[in-house]
């Protein structure tokens, strides 16, 4: 259910400026990545490339030991932080939408006994992110945090092995972000999925993640701005069972119930 | 005081206001008019009222007495044969390019470049070549506002289409979305209202493109009756067929808009946020 993503010697250059150098990173089957540092330094970009919208310079993105494909595909769900729902669709019908890809072909659409068997699917998924009394309303008449909901609900509704979110919760008001929090923690045990988060937010990157990847630039010339790129700054392990003594936080998932987060834990030591 | 730009009219008064020009442009004209034939009862320039209705009427519901045709009818028909299926074509091939451009970077890279170029080419130049390559028939006329038109609708629908937000894009495929499933399920109906109004905006392009091809050659429609009586200067005559087009684009207009809203109503709301 869930994707080990292995990063081998991979470089990102745009013309001579330098974005990511030599980036070995190894994320284990069933890890809640956050993804944080300054803006410019590639955090957007390592996502770009686990998305497939972007190749690396150098080096591969392994998934489960086979290169990654250089486009973007079902086993891979993301959730950006807009323009994620499709506005000319309902809330069923952006859920639904994934299952009558994979079921036809040439219409791309359902019909009979197929798509009443895919919208009992799609109610299940709708229930589950809470959005079951809007069912049949159009994104603009949904508030910013529904808009996600939705569309978290569309990408898991595939079932992919990797969750990619980019900044999902950042045009969020605070309690808007806690409930959003929750949601996607549920579902991160629910689905077992690996999940990379992109944040700004250092407080909602401890919060959630059990792996914490911050990504900066160590040296720079003064002459030569795009003569180096940023690499790994900080790779925390926020399994342990102890408090993480980085900026006073404490670690979450503890008083949430110890055993699914063995179980995630499990999933991060094979 | 509150500025002018913030006074804004009651919904009443907005009607009203709305009327005052016709109303105005109505008095005059009788006035005008009534002026002139007091100074020459012969005055064709500025038919009254009542003479302008009695020729629409003889056009409309008396039998020609050569042909034994209702002319206003004839012509009317003639010429919205002409204007449908140049929009209806164009539009058709303005979609299925569009879209190709818009979609695939392949198909854009080639043709995009000369869409451009031919949407700079002036139609009405190239009116002696099509009746040269298509005759003098329907075809030609066709054709001129196929021309005219279809590279308009080809580049809006591939600049509507660059508009959409990328993340759609790649939401789409990670769901699992081949081309042709992107093309139809996300861009096709995302485009539709953007299509229509497109259509809308062609209309008066088509009319000109199908009223010069008609005045130049052809034996019925309502660009030939209008050049056709010029000759004898029956203003009488061409003023009602003018209102008459004026109303039948405005219908179209009408029923394009009235169509767009009911079938594609997401794109009609304003956002909330």
């Amino acid at each position: 259910m869930s994707s080990t993503i292995a990063f081998r010697d991979v470089w990102v250059e745009y013309g001579d400026q330098i974005v990511l150098e030599r980036l070995n990173l190894t994320i284990a089957a069933g890890t809640f990545v956050s993804l944080v540092g300054p803006s410019g330094a590639g955090k957007s970009t390592m996502l770009r490339m686990l998305l497939g919208q972007e190749r690396p310079s150098r080096g591969e993105i392994m998934l489960d030991g086979v290169p990654m494909g250089h486009e973007p595909g079902p086993d891979r769900g993301v959730v950006f932080q807009r323009y994620s729902v499709f506005p000319h669709l309902t809330v069923l019908g952006n859920v639904l939408l994934g299952f009558e890809f994979a079921a036809s072909p040439v219409t791309g659409r359902l019909f009979g006994v197929a798509r009443r068997n895919a919208i009992a699917e799609c109610h299940r998924l709708i229930d589950e992110v809470g959005l079951s009394e809007h069912r049949d309303k159009y994104p603009y008449a949904l508030s910013g945090g529904m808009q996600q909901r939705l569309a978290i609900a569309q990408a898991i509704a595939k079932k992919p092995k990797v969750l990619l979110l980019d900044e999902p919760f950042g045009a969020l008001d605070p309690g808007t972000r806690a409930q959003m929090h929750e949601l996607i923690r549920f579902l991160w045990r629910d689905c077992g999925m690996t999940v990379v988060m992109v944040t700004h937010d250092i407080k909602e990157a401890f919060a959630l993640g059990t792996r914490l990847i911050a990504l900066d630039k160590k040296r720079v010339d003064p002459q030569a701005p795009g003569r180096f790129g940023a690499i790994i700054t900080y790779d925390l392990d926020l399994t342990r069972d102890s408090a993480v003594p980085v900026l006073g936080f404490t670690k979450p998932l503890s008083k949430a119930g110890s055993a699914p987060h063995q179980g995630a834990q499990e999933g991060v030591r094979p | 005081m509150r500025r002018l730009m913030n006074l804004a009219p009651r919904p009443g008064i907005r009607l009203l206001l709305g009327l005052l020009p016709f109303v105005l442009i109505a008095f005059i004209y009788v006035a005008a008019s009534a002026e002139r034939r007091a100074v020459n009862p012969d005055d064709k320039l500025l038919p009254p009222v009542s003479e302008m209705v009695a020729a629409a009427n003889r056009l409309a519901f008396e039998p020609d007495r050569r042909s034994g045709e209702y002319v206003l009818w004839s012509d009317t028909a003639a010429s919205l044969r002409r204007l449908a299926l140049g929009l209806g074509i164009a539009t058709a091939i303005g979609l299925t390019v569009g879209l190709g451009i818009g979609v695939l970077p392949l198909v854009g890279a080639t043709l995009a470049p000369l869409v451009g170029v031919l949407s700079m080419v002036p139609p009405m130049a190239i009116l002696p070549i099509l009746f040269i390559v298509f005759g003098l028939g329907e075809l030609s006329k066709v054709v001129l506002i196929l021309i005219g038109v279809t590279p308009f609708l080809i580049r809006d629908l591939a600049l509507t289409i660059s508009a959409l937000p990328p993340e759609q894009l790649v939401k789409a495929q990670t769901l699992g979305a081949s081309t042709w499933q992107v093309a139809i399920r996300v861009v096709l109906p995302q485009i539709m209202p953007r299509l229509i109004e497109a259509v809308r905006l062609s209309i008066g392009p088509a009319f000109l493109f199908l009223i010069a091809a008609e005045a130049i050659a052809s034996d019925v429609g309502l660009g030939y009756r209008i050049f056709l009586v010029r000759r004898y200067l029956a203003m009488d005559i061409i003023l009602p067929y003018v209102a008459w087009i004026t109303l039948l684009a405005f219908l179209m207009d009408w029923a394009l808009a009235t169509l767009a809203r009911r079938a594609f109503g997401f794109a009609y709301v304003t956002e909330r946020r």
